[in-house]
């Protein structure tokens, strides 16, 4: 495979890598969570963005693999004292899975019924999940602290979730690479072009659209169950939380939908901004005000997101920036 | 018979689209479906591609039942199709739309193949020097002839083509029907529904002739020409008709109709 030559897809790579690696070797944890905080947009924006950006499928219920993986992760860390890379992986295996049973059911709705049905599974499984005694109802689960001993005590556990979240995101953007320059990825691309003329020409649509949703899901359920380890517990108003579905739309939209370098600066960059606004006095309440705003802004003005206008703007970047 | 089509019908709401239509169809011949606006001509296609079910009848490619199957299927099995309203992939390369074809068509090519395939085809249709341009950007004329690209480049045995000269001028349409036949001579089977009808009658071996989703005629077209249902119910003036079967004749193009 001669991907590796392309700059379209180290450029990605080395920004997450340098990032990574940048609180590592300082040793600072101030900056280690705010590298954790952008990373973990960048990755939940570069998993939507197969979805929403490869496939043209917009869903508003992204973070219900986030919140379904964790809740899977957690309960078998602490009810079944599992140990965390095994939790990660059945968090991510059961987002999938749900993303597949979904996928079946609703993934026949288009445009903007199927964004609404997004929104009613979001609802559907705080609602769930709320209810479910085994994983604690609304007040919800926590890990003994003992728990992280396993991890050589809460200080290391934290820089090694660090590292993996790392770890992930690289092998989030290889696969958003491999993805979008792959014949699936055609198929993908066609669907969100015109999905009945990719029917005709032999696009078997069901299925493809399905397989994009389960990749999309299956991180952020990895994801959720790194932040909430990260945590020590669980509630269902933090695992759902609806807005940041939202948020992680504005991100990919702000980045470049449909391309691998987009959902990173999107997801950086939206971090960056709302950290800047919470801190400001004028703004810090209203901060999801200015990402409607935002969004508003980038549809109206720069609908390719930055990304997508670099390239209109530049055209000698386009070999570049994918 | 590359394809048998036995008594379908089609009703939307109140309309009947398409009432009892018939077609055995040898292979390696161009068969004309034609017939006035609104005549059901392009709902004939819809049913016979998978995009619309029909409500009665069976209809049999290569052999195989395939009422009902989706358009996938059918496009697996080879069968490709233009469409009257183009229907480019906008923000997709010309190349990479031709590529879909190649891609997910009857052969399921690789990239490399696929991409391989497109190039030639793109040759064939006049698309060369286009080929990296996006989609949206071509004319009307050029999105007519990627559309057959696409279609050409799955392999498939049976194509149908939903007035690809709409909208030609004269030299672009005598460019377009020494296309057509370049294809059938690869031994392509197709079924074309065109307007254009010096056009038609010259190119096809066989005619069919709708009218309000009935099969009013069919034959060479020198017998539906001469079909008196037919000159009543479309043509509407016989003096017409006889026109129309001479003009190719009289610019001095091949008199194969």
């Amino acid at each position: 495979m001669n991907a590796w030559r392309k700059p379209g897809l180290w450029l990605p790579l080395v920004l997450v890598l340098a990032a990574g690696a940048w609180p590592m070797i300082t040793g600072r944890e101030a900056t280690r969570e705010v590298i954790f905080t952008a990373l973990m947009s960048v990755a939940l924006a570069s998993s939507l963005n197969i979805l929403l950006g490869y496939t043209g499928y917009v869903s508003f219920g992204h973070i219900v693999f986030f919140g379904l993986g964790a809740y899977v992760g957690f309960y078998m860390m602490s009810a079944l004292n599992m140990p965390l890379p095994v939790a990660a992986l059945a968090g991510g295996l059961s987002a999938g899975l749900l993303a597949f049973l979904l996928g079946k059911a609703i993934l026949r709705l288009r445009g903007a019924y199927f964004a609404l049905a997004t929104i009613g599974v979001n609802e559907a499984a705080r609602a769930f999940v709320n209810n479910f005694h085994p994983f604690g109802g609304p007040i919800g689960m926590r890990l003994n602290f003992r728990f992280y001993d396993a991890y050589g005590g809460a200080a290391t556990a934290l820089w090694t979730t660090f590292a993996i979240l790392v770890g992930l995101t690289l092998v989030l953007l290889v696969v958003s690479y491999l993805v979008k320059y792959s014949k699936f990825g055609l198929s993908l691309l066609a669907i969100r072009e015109n999905e009945d003329a990719a029917q005709v020409m032999g696009v078997v649509a069901p299925n493809a659209k399905t397989w994009a949703y389960v990749i999309s899901a299956i991180f952020p359920g990895i994801i959720g169950v790194l932040f909430f380890f990260k945590n020590g517990n669980i509630e269902p108003t933090d695992a759902f939380r609806l807005h940041l579905s939202i948020e992680t739309i504005v991100m990919v939209m702000l980045g470049g939908q449909g391309t691998v370098l987009g959902p990173i600066l999107g997801g950086a960059g939206y971090q960056r901004l709302r950290g800047t606004l919470l801190v400001t006095p004028l703004f810090k309440d209203i901060q999801l005000t200015v990402a409607g705003i935002l969004l508003l802004a980038i549809i109206l003005f720069v609908p390719a997101g930055i990304v997508g206008w670099l390239r209109g703007r530049f055209p000698m970047l386009r070999r570049v920036l994918e | 018979m590359i394809m048998q089509v036995q008594a379908i019908s089609k009703r939307f709401g109140g309309l009947q689209a398409l009432s009892r239509i018939t077609i055995d169809l040898p292979e390696g011949q161009i068969l004309g479906l034609i017939g006035p606006n609104g005549a059901g001509k392009t709902t004939l296609f819809n049913v016979i591609n998978g995009v619309y079910p029909p409500e009665e009848g069976e209809i049999a490619f290569l052999g195989k039942r395939v009422t009902g199957k989706p358009p996938y299927h059918l496009a697996k099995m080879g069968m490709a199709r233009t469409h009257q309203i183009v229907q480019p992939l906008n923000d997709l390369s010309v190349r990479e739309n031709v590529m879909v074809g190649a891609c997910f068509g009857r052969e399921n090519q690789g990239l490399s193949q696929a991409a391989s395939t497109a190039d030639e085809v793109l040759e064939l249709v006049g698309l060369g020097p286009r080929r990296d341009q996006l989609a949206a950007s071509l004319n009307v004329a050029e999105k007519k002839r990627l559309e057959l690209a696409r279609a050409v480049a799955a392999r498939p045995v049976l194509l149908l083509l939903d007035e690809v000269l709409a909208g030609l001028n004269p030299s672009e349409i005598t460019a377009m029907l020494t296309i057509v036949r370049q294809i059938r001579d690869q031994g392509v089977t197709i079924i074309m529904i065109e307007h254009v009808m010096h056009a038609v009658m010259n190119v096809s071996d066989q005619i069919m002739v709708l009218d309000y989703g009935v099969q009013i005629a069919e034959g060479t077209p020198e017998q539906v020409s001469k079909n008196p249902k037919v000159i009543e119910a479309y043509l509407g003036d016989p003096k017409l008709a006889e026109r129309f079967t001479r003009r190719p004749a009289a610019e001095g193009g091949p008199a194969d109709g």
